[in-house]
């Protein structure tokens, strides 16, 4: 029988690797992008299992907003991709040190 | 045992598009590898009898934003050989990180503290239970407001998105009307004096 700790871990794995994602490919926005996609779809898969074994649909409806703001940050971040590319020619994390944060 | 068996099915999918999202090569590639990610985990939320969630998931996400993601990814032109710089480098402490969240989180969340004698398997729903029904009686009682909230986020972003990408300068050749109304006769005509002349 499955319990609630197999979603959980299989959650955390998919959390851990898209953190080592965001190490490994730290030059390339687009990757980086979608390790924020694998991380929130890691995050979903754990409010649901919650929601599923505690008779809840509370943690359903708290997945239906985050992919909400999910798709909503996935458009502004590709749409400011694009911007940038535009500008200059590189997406490149090294490039966009201008502002010296 | 059929459970079991998806179970493992589904969560060895995930992990498996989910490492090779990070590592491949080629982005459009790795766009890939996450719809793939995307429709297994749709698969486990199928499983946790999110049904609507899981459907969304794939219309939603693999429908759209990863289509958005593989436009972006094949129109601009980028160098791969230059983002891949460092790779090999930051391989290693990336791999210690992730280790060492891993055996922390499992200690948290493991079989001990989360297995079926602390969390009980949840009693079947009847057979008249509608997961599209009970989502939709919650989010449009308790959680209107929030929901409306997500309708004015969804909708800055289509703005926002726009206002992004929208060139500056006006491509098209079309007149402009405000100036058009303002012209006066002097602008467009000159009455000369001249003497008449033979042909």
């Amino acid at each position: 029988m499955i319990s609630l700790a197999h979603y959980l871990i299989v959650g955390a794995a998919l959390f851990c690797l898209s953190v080592a994602g965001i190490f490994i490919n730290r030059k390339n926005v687009i990757v980086l992008l979608m390790c924020i996609e694998l991380m929130l779809l890691a995050v979903n898969l754990n409010f649901i299992a919650f929601s599923h074994f505690n008779q809840d649909v509370a943690g359903q409806v708290f997945v239906f907003f985050i992919l909400t703001v999910a798709a909503a940050e996935s458009a502004i971040g590709l749409a400011i991709l694009v911007v940038l590319f535009r500008n200059r020619s590189s997406i490149n994390v090294e490039d966009i040190g201008t502002m010296r944060g | 045992m059929l459970q079991q068996i998806l179970f493992y099915l589904f969560s060895a999918l995930v992990v498996a598009a989910g490492a090779m999202v990070i590592t491949i090569r080629n982005p459009v590639y790795a766009a890939l590898s996450l719809v793939v990610a995307f429709f297994a985990s749709a698969g486990l939320w199928m499983m946790l009898e999110a049904e609507f969630l899981a459907i969304a998931l794939v219309l939603v996400y693999v429908g759209a934003v990863m289509v958005l993601f593989l436009f972006v990814v094949m129109m601009l032109d980028i160098n791969i050989a230059v983002l891949r710089e460092g790779f090999a480098r930051y391989v290693p402490i990336a791999v210690v990180f992730a280790v060492l969240m891993m055996v922390s989180i499992t200690l948290v969340v493991g079989p001990k503290h989360f297995g079926l004698d602390q969390v009980a398997a949840p009693v079947a729903a009847a057979a008249d239970y509608n997961n599209t029904r009970a989502l939709g009686r919650a989010l449009f009682s308790q959680y209107v407001i929030p929901f409306e909230a997500a309708a004015v986020v969804l909708l800055v972003a289509i703005i926002a998105a726009i206002a992004l990408t929208l060139r500056g300068t006006r491509q098209t050749k079309a007149p402009k009307p405000e100036l058009q109304v303002q012209v006066q006769r002097n602008d467009r005509l000159r009455i000369i004096k001249m003497e008449a002349e033979k042909p």
